[in-house]
């Protein structure tokens, strides 16, 4: 079986570069890459353009990425948690494409299942139409949305193999698997890195062939954004 | 005059046994807590989950396991997970059978706005476009007026539209409206000793309404 391992985030990120394209899995912060974060971070890279669903909170996520200036241009669809963001965007210094969620969720499809646009009736007749070719379809206005064309994917998932397959927890699957299947080069951070063979491949969720590079995390922080609880009894 | 908690029960009675539900940030996220004994309803929430259930007791809270409002919640027998583009796949299919949502403004031909106020908030349109342009029957929950005192049911919506010619209904702290097909609001239900005329003030867009329109009943 090819081997995907590499040591860590580090050697993970070491090529991407000033001016590259990321895809970033998650939703809020729930599934997002963190040790990929903190290394970009550390590293430093700058003029990057980041397609991720949400842009992170102030001080964690790509919030961290935001603070640091690194980021040249947004494409998510809510970036409504974070202040910084919101601060750089009504100033122009940040370049923001704000694109629905299924829009963005099956863009990333269209990368990954090898097509080169898809027909969505999200955003006919708003501002998001603007620019964007039109069709009609049994009597229904549908835009043409082109795929996404990322030079790195960057996901989390909770168990990998070395052979680079994945298997997601919950609700922190959102966009990671979709994503991975999307990038030029994916990178995959995971919680428990197996040998192959011991996932079941019945259960198996992005198969290895999708990923490139693959690590397992550590200090996973799994910061929790809105925490809402009952009370017993 | 309705709460928050008064909108949700309302809008709760519109919810039949057997609906796949997404519900919005806001007041829609109450309607879970008023849907009728009897009447079984899976709620979607679009990150990528069917079948949501309440939050979970205090300490067994998951970081992996969220609403599209990012608030910790729990599954429940029967429930799936699933990724973001299969769960706007379901959406985009209609498979969903009603979206209750959030808006700042409706217009009488069922536009509706809630994404963006250029130059001021800009938070994102989320999955709400997505929703208002493939669900069946959208149900707009929000207050009549904004803070300004102005009305928001409008001939025509001043802000950025999320889309067209899709509301079905608003509920609202004052009324129940239908949004019919030809344009135009038409009052359904006015809210416990709200009249008539008060809520035809408070709606700039047309309105039809009889004079003994009923008051709701819970």
């Amino acid at each position: 079986m090819i081997n995907k391992v590499v040591s860590g985030a580090e050697e993970a990120i070491k090529d991407i570069k000033d001016g590259d394209t990321l895809m970033l899995g998650g939703f809020g912060l729930c599934g997002i890459p963190e040790n990929c974060i903190t290394a970009l971070v550390k590293k430093g890279v700058k003029e990057l353009t980041c397609i991720s669903n949400n842009a992170g909170v102030d001080d964690f996520g790509i919030g961290l990425m935001l603070q640091q200036r690194q980021v040249k241009k947004m494409i998510s669809s809510y970036v409504g948690e974070n202040a910084e963001f919101e601060r750089q965007l009504l100033s122009g210094e940040l370049e923001v494409e704000l694109i629905p969620q299924g829009t963005l969720a099956t863009r990333c499809m269209a990368a990954g299942y090898g097509m080169p646009a898809i027909f969505t009736p999200a955003g006919v007749g708003t501002e998001v139409a603007e620019g964007k070719e039109v069709r009609n379809f049994n009597g229904k206005d549908y835009l043409m949305e082109y795929a996404f064309d990322a030079d790195f994917a960057i996901v989390k998932a909770w168990k990998g193999d070395t052979a680079g397959n994945l298997i997601y927890r919950s609700t922190s699957r959102n966009f990671n698997p979709v994503m991975a299947m999307a990038g030029k080069i994916t990178i995959a951070e995971v919680e428990e890195l197996v040998e192959a063979g011991e996932l079941d491949p019945d259960q198996v969720h992005t198969p290895g062939v999708f990923v490139h590079r693959i690590f397992q995390g550590a200090n996973y922080e799994k910061r929790i954004e809105q925490r809402t609880v009952r009370t017993r009894g | 005059m309705l709460d928050k908690n008064g909108i949700a029960q309302r809008i709760a009675r519109e919810i039949r046994d057997g609906y796949y539900v997404n519900l919005g940030i806001g007041i829609p996220t109450l309607v879970a807590n008023y849907i009728p004994d009897g009447i079984n309803v899976v709620l979607q929430s679009e990150n990528g989950l069917l079948g949501m259930g309440p939050f979970p007791f205090e300490g067994e809270e998951d970081a992996d396991l969220i609403n599209a409002g990012k608030q910790t919640i729990t599954t429940l027998p029967g429930s799936s997970i699933f990724d973001s583009a299969l769960s706007f796949g379901m959406i985009r299919s209609q498979k969903i059978d009603l979206t209750i949502l959030g808006a700042m403004e409706v217009s009488e031909n069922g536009d509706i706005a809630n994404w963006k106020i250029p130059g001021k908030m800009v938070k994102g349109m989320g999955g709400a476009m997505d929703l208002v342009a493939s669900a069946k029957n959208i149900i707009v929950a929000m207050q009549h007026v904004n803070k300004a005192g102005e009305s928001k049911l409008l001939p025509k919506c001043t802000l950025p539209l999320t889309g067209v010619k899709c509301i079905k209904k608003v509920v609202t702290e004052l009324a129940v409206l239908d949004v019919l097909p030809e344009g135009g609001f038409r009052l359904i239900e006015r809210a416990p000793g709200v009249s008539v005329d008060f809520i035809r003030q408070a709606t700039l867009g047309k309105l039809f309404a009889d004079d003994d329109v009923p008051e709701m009943v819970f």
